[in-house]
């Protein structure tokens, strides 16, 4: 363990030139935002996180936001993480290879609350996470048919489109 | 003889058992699955979108100035926070200057809600564990609070105070004379509290050593509010990220390290009177000046993502908006407090009697409609 004096919170070009040393894979968002975004293929995602969370420099143990986001042609989750110790922030982006049979990688060994926010996600986006404990529905019924907060789905006694 | 032989072999199995969705410890509609032995819990799954209405969809087809008013039905004891949020993740996409004025008169606002919200909790919180007078204690007071908020807006629990732009309407006149006489009244209140309900030895006995939640699994499930500063995590939203006029009072973010159901009511307590005492800061120093600067008529956000966040009384709201430059947003999320402390129940009161549970949840705080955005 360094001392705590040496480890201080990342500027976002530290954090970039970090990251692109681990996966090089890793592209870097140009989108306006006041957070630095990178977007990960699939298949590196789990590694990253865990980089993300247990590298000393980084220590980002606080996952504050999950979001499920349909981009159209592709579906995929958008993390957004802090470090409770060193106060920097990353916004990490993930696209499903498919958009019929998406899959990702399950965050939830990392941070715990994710298990309840993929639930979410899968429930409304039906982005299916590999290695979750108790993939189901959380707010819908079981028998619920398709996934509402996606762009293409239509229900027409439910919804009211203007 | 028979008989105790028969007792003594009866073998111990797992049932289930509902708790709601109409449960008056669950405050609203709540379903818990317990799984227990005896009385001892050994699961909790939370069953949800009892009252789902899919505000987050809705929101994809407004206008920025009608998603506010959907913000008031998330956690409607917040609900001047909640429209703060929305509010505060426009105005920086816009980049609008906000003037002084609006600022402290959201920074009071909110932190009278607050008072408001944890006098309900405070209320609700001794009825669940047994005590029905607090009941009426918290509600005489937050009553003071709604009484104010009606004047200034019309409103008394869904406030639709604060607008892209500022506020609705200036304050009404007797607005700075009714929060001082709201401070003066609720300081010789709160120590009421105190003797009332922190120091009886039955709330004690029902609360100290209940579902201790330790600070590195605060943080790992997203815990935030008094929840997760109970547990030693310094995650007060207003000191690390401060928004309107935070940065300009002085106020002390209170943190315990016991995480047990008594901390977490505790640093509520707390923080009552660090919001009175913010309140006191401010209530003389509103500057004067326009509470509303003018904004399009039809709102458009600039193409981007945008992220606010904001302390309500139950922890972090966040509220994240993709736009693609349309009068709607592309998607929006909120991230809201009750749905990440709610994830955490199962870790914490396994292990403890159906009891314990009803104590736990209720320092937890829950506001349903909240998690079922």
């Amino acid at each position: 363990m360094k001392d705590s004096e040496t480890i201080e919170t990342m500027t976002n070009e530290a954090l970039q030139n970090l990251i692109s040393t681990w996966v090089p894979e890793v592209t870097f968002s140009e989108e306006a935002s006041q957070f630095l975004t990178i977007h990960v293929p699939p298949s590196q995602l789990h590694l990253l996180m865990s980089q993300l969370k247990s590298t000393e420099e980084t220590q980002f143990d606080y996952l504050f936001c999950l979001s499920g986001v349909d981009w159209g042609e592709k579906l995929g989750v958008v993390y957004h993480l802090e470090s409770t110790t060193l106060r920097h922030m990353l916004v990490v982006k993930v696209e499903a290879e498919d958009r019929e049979q998406p899959y990702l990688d399950s965050v939830y060994d990392i941070w715990a609350t994710a298990e309840f926010h993929e639930r979410e996600v899968f429930d409304f986006f039906g982005i299916k996470f590999n290695n979750h404990p108790n993939l189901k529905r959380l707010f819908l019924t079981e028998d619920w048919i398709g996934y509402p907060l996606r762009k293409d789905y239509e229900d027409e006694t439910n919804m009211i489109i203007r | 003889m028979e008989t105790a032989t028969k007792q003594t072999s009866f073998k111990s199995e797992e049932y289930f058992i509902n708790m709601g969705p109409q449960h008056p410890a669950t405050h609203g509609v709540l379903r818990l699955l317990l799984t227990i032995d005896g009385e001892i819990i050994k699961k909790v799954e939370p069953d949800l979108g009892y009252i789902h209405r899919s505000i987050e969809k809705m929101c994809e087809r407004d206008s920025y100035q009608q998603i506010v008013h959907l913000t008031d039905r998330m956690d409607y004891l917040s609900s001047n926070i909640n429209n703060e949020a929305v509010c505060l993740a426009v105005e920086n996409a816009l980049q609008i200057e906000i003037p002084e004025r609006v600022k402290v008169i959201r920074t009071i606002i909110s932190e009278l809600t607050r008072i408001a919200s944890h006098c309900l909790w405070w209320g609700v919180m001794g009825m669940d564990v047994g005590a029905l007078t607090t009941y009426f204690y918290g509600f005489r007071d937050r009553e003071l609070i709604n009484d104010i908020f009606e004047e200034t807006c019309g409103a008394r629990l869904t406030m639709n105070y604060n607008v892209p732009g500022g506020l609705m309407f200036d304050i009404h006149p007797n607005f700075v004379q009714r929060v001082k006489d709201f401070i003066t009244h609720f300081k010789t209140k709160l120590p009421e509290y105190d003797r009332l309900l922190s120091n009886n030895i039955i709330f004690q006995k029902r609360t100290i050593g209940v579902g201790i939640l330790s600070k590195e699994d605060a943080i790992s499930f997203g815990a935030s509010g008094p929840v997760g500063r109970a547990s030693g995590y310094s995650c007060d939203v207003r000191v690390h990220h401060p928004y309107s006029a935070f940065d300009k009072v002085t106020f002390k973010e209170v943190l315990r390290t016991e995480g047990d159901t008594y901390a977490r009511y505790l640093v509520r307590i707390q923080e009552m009177w660090e919001s009175l005492s913010i309140v006191e800061q401010l209530i003389d120093q509103i500057p004067e000046g326009e509470h509303r600067v003018a904004t399009n008529a039809v709102i458009k956000l600039p193409k981007g993502e945008f992220y606010q966040k904001v302390e309500t009384a139950r922890g972090e709201l966040g509220v994240y908006i993709i736009s693609t430059g349309t009068k709607s947003p592309y998607r929006l999320k909120f991230r809201s407090p009750g749905f990440s402390n709610l994830s955490l129940l199962n870790h914490i009161a396994v292990g403890g009697k159906i009891g314990d549970l009803v104590a736990t949840m209720a320092t937890l705080d829950l506001v349903i409609p909240d998690i079922d955005r």
